[in-house]
């Protein structure tokens, strides 16, 4: 049969059935521009060597209320954790009397654009070290101070705040330094890897359905930019390698602890997977 | 003499059971011929409404959560990742759709991205307490394959 034709009657069942349901298929036609002056890039020609030909944000698959939410900084409830992460980085903790700001001044200068290049090589740990890592690399060393444990104590608005300062530039990973391509490889295996009693890999829900509804949930693409999210389904900012548990476990799975060598190789290929999209930190997702 | 009775009803029904598990088949001795699977999987009867309820089931089949289905128009939110299951007993036989429910990648071909409900051949990693486990039990993959039969 004429593919062609196979799509738009596929288009046609699904879109007579979904506008009775009220709900949108595939990702809507509508640009992002936050409080109506920074503009975001949510749809992206694909890096050479990706599965997908477009990249979309996330935000291009949520419904016009919480997409709308998202375009006004606000009623963007993630905000609050921006701004308790600020309190955070101008507080004094630790054996050494010193706070984030006491080396790093004023993060609008000196973080502005660091989280839309993270993950990045670190040769001190001889491998990939993410913004929550790298807050507790900083704690330790720096600070004297206990790292954080995963999601606990300041680790989600801190990140959060670190990655808003680079909202609207484009993600970017360098996989030239150190052994970030073994890294990034490895990501790619646990990207196409079944798991579980569901037999399922990220890409079968993000790469092959992508666009299509599971029961009530519009897949996307799974793309990481807007990480920490604030999740309106849960009322608080959930974190990068959180999702990625939460995706896994949802396939019957065990599941990776957080930071593991395993997430991290994932949050490598998945940054590069949504290369070129806009840093959106904090994210609003359903 | 409804005391009676309920006891009567309870052991046809430990009876039943008994009967149903000396005959089932265990999930790595099924097979599979010419994409059929002949013989019941317990050799008691499927029963539709039971396997409408597993469909529907968030906790079971699941199976809205990938399928439209008319027959559950009053049901919100049916996924669009599989076909329609609308007319789905007009297209395929009830020994077919038993392989499709029990392993769908006897069909399909590894490709597909739907669960094998009666099947062992699972992903890497199984949560640890499902290990050995089926999605779904022999009698509930009857009882479902009885309700696609409805589906005409
Ligand atoms: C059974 C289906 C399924 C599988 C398998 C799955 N996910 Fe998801 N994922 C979802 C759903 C549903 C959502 C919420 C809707 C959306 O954003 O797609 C989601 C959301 C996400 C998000 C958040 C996207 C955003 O814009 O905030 C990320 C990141 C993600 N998934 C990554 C992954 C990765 C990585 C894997 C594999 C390790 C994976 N997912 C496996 C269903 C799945
Ligand atoms: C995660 C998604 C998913 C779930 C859950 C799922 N299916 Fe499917 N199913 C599919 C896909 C996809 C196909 C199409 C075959 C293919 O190309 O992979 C399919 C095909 C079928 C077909 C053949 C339809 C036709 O018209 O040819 C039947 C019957 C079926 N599924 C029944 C079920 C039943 C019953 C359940 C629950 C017990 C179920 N499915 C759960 C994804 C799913």
């Amino acid at each position: 049969m004429n593919k062609a034709l196979i799509t738009s009657t596929m288009l046609l069942t699904g879109a007579s059935l979904l506008a009775s349901l009220g709900l949108q298929a595939t990702p809507v036609d509508d640009a992002l521009v936050i409080d109506g002056e920074l503009e975001i890039t949510t749809q992206v020609k694909a890096p050479e060597g990706h599965a997908l030909k477009e990249l979309y944000s996330g935000w291009r698959y949520r419904t016009d209320e919480t997409r709308a939410i998202e375009a006004d900084s606000f009623e963007n409830p993630g905000m609050l954790g921006v701004e308790q992460g600020e309190e955070i980085w101008n507080t004094v903790e630790g054996s050494e009397g010193k706070s984030c700001a006491s080396c790093h001044d004023d993060a609008a200068v000196s973080m502005k654009g660091v989280g839309a290049q993270y993950p990045k090589w670190d040769a001190d740990g001889n491998k990939p070290i993410n913004i929550e890592l790298q807050i507790n690399k900083c704690r330790v060393e720096n600070m004297g101070a206990e790292a954080y444990k995963f999601d606990k104590g300041g680790q989600k608005p801190l990140t959060a705040y670190i990655k808003h300062q680079s909202i609207g530039m484009p993600v970017t990973v360098d996989l030239s330094q150190g052994d970030m391509q073994k890294w990034w490889e490895a990501g790619k295996e646990t990207y196409y890897l079944r798991t579980g009693q569901l037999n399922m890999s990220c890409a079968s829900c993000h790469e092959k359905n992508q666009g299509k509804y599971i029961r009530a949930d519009h897949l996307s693409q799974g793309q990481v930019n807007g990480f920490p999210t604030y999740r309106l389904k849960q009322n608080k900012l959930i974190s990068l390698h959180n999702r990625f548990r939460g995706c896994i476990r949802d396939t019957r799975a065990e599941f990776p602890a957080a930071f593991s060598d395993t997430l991290m190789g994932l949050e490598v290929y998945t940054t590069w997977r949504g290369t070129g999209l806009s840093v959106e930190t904090p994210a609003v997702r359903q | 003499m409804t005391r009676f009775l309920s006891m009567l009803c309870g052991l046809t029904a430990t009876l039943a059971m008994t009967f149903a598990m000396a005959n089932t088949i265990a999930p790595n001795d099924v097979t599979i011929e010419n994409l059929g699977i002949a013989e019941s999987l317990t050799g008691v009867a499927g029963d539709p409404a039971e396997g409408r309820k597993i469909f529907m089931s968030k906790k079971l089949g699941n199976c809205l959560a990938c399928h439209a289905n008319k027959d559950m128009a009053d049901q919100q939110f049916h996924g669009e990742i599989g076909p329609s299951l609308d007319g789905v007993a007009s297209r395929w036989k009830a020994e077919q759709l038993r392989t499709i429910v029990v392993n769908a990648k006897a069909v399909f071909t590894d490709l597909t991205v739907m669960p094998g409900f009666y099947s062992l051949d699972v992903g890497a990693n199984i949560r640890e307490d499902l290990i050995g486990k089926t999605i779904l039990s022999a009698q509930q993959v009857e009882d479902v394959v009885a309700y696609l039969a409805t589906l005409k």
